[in-house]
């Protein structure tokens, strides 16, 4: 079971988590992660994130990093929502969920999809703040925890 | 040929997508690119030789090198930042 969604709206993390529980009653564990807009950044206060993304090949990245997540780890599911549009300080913006019979499964299935996603799908943030709006650029530390999981 | 342009690179183009003859002289990413530069104006050049620049085609990612046909979507964007 997977669902993979690019959106403007919200999501809520709990009615994602029972989507999980509720698909297979072969599910012993589910770990979820949910990456929000943070008021500051390299000391900057922010007041917004705006976020775009390639409609289409964005999604296809996703499938294609669930595929590798699964033939990796024995997973019973995987949801991944990942929203763009205007956000603020607090709001969610990616969730990631996977479930499996074992926590280990899980709990790198999860990481590795959020890694891969923050180095490879084709997402980008600008941020707005003090006055000044400017396009993040890549982050080194994001292709080093990426790396990690290469063999 | 349609071409896409996406986040800072677009912002910079002040263009978000175009559809473009394709034309013999053009075979690869790289000549799409001296194609694009000649057709626009010389900030053109500026943007599109950035070494942190991608480039897809079919929503695949590509190198400069690789070939073109005349059907294919081709998109250039910076290193993504998602998550």
């Amino acid at each position: 079971m997977r669902m993979i969604s690019i959106q403007t709206e919200d999501f809520s993390i709990e009615y994602e988590t029972n989507q999980l529980r509720e698909a297979t009653p072969e599910v012993g564990g589910i770990a979820t992660f949910t990456g929000l807009v943070s008021d500051l950044n390299r000391e900057q206060k922010i007041e917004s994130l705006f976020l775009e993304h390639y409609p289409g090949m964005t999604e296809k990245q996703l499938e294609q990093i669930t595929d590798q997540a699964e033939q990796r780890w024995g997973l019973l599911g995987v949801r991944i929502i990942h929203r763009i549009g205007l956000l603020h300080p607090q709001d969610q913006i990616v969730f990631v969920g996977v479930s499996s019979r074992h926590r280990k499964d899980c709990f790198e299935a999860c990481q590795f999809i959020m890694d891969y996603l923050k180095t490879h799908a084709t997402i980008w943030k600008k941020e707005r703040g003090e006055g000044q709006s400017e396009w993040l650029e890549a982050r080194e530390s994001d292709k080093i925890e990426e790396k990690k999981w290469q063999r | 040929m349609q071409i896409l342009y996406f986040a800072s690179i677009r912002e910079q183009l002040g263009l978000e997508t175009e559809e473009i003859e394709w034309a013999p002289e053009i075979t690869d990413i790289q000549t799409l690119i001296d194609f694009l530069c000649a057709k626009h104006d010389q900030n053109w050049r500026k943007v599109l030789s950035d070494p942190n620049l991608l480039v897809s085609i079919n929503q695949e990612l590509a190198a400069l090198e690789t070939q073109l046909s005349a059907k294919d979507e081709v998109a250039f964007f910076p290193p993504v930042t998602g998550g």
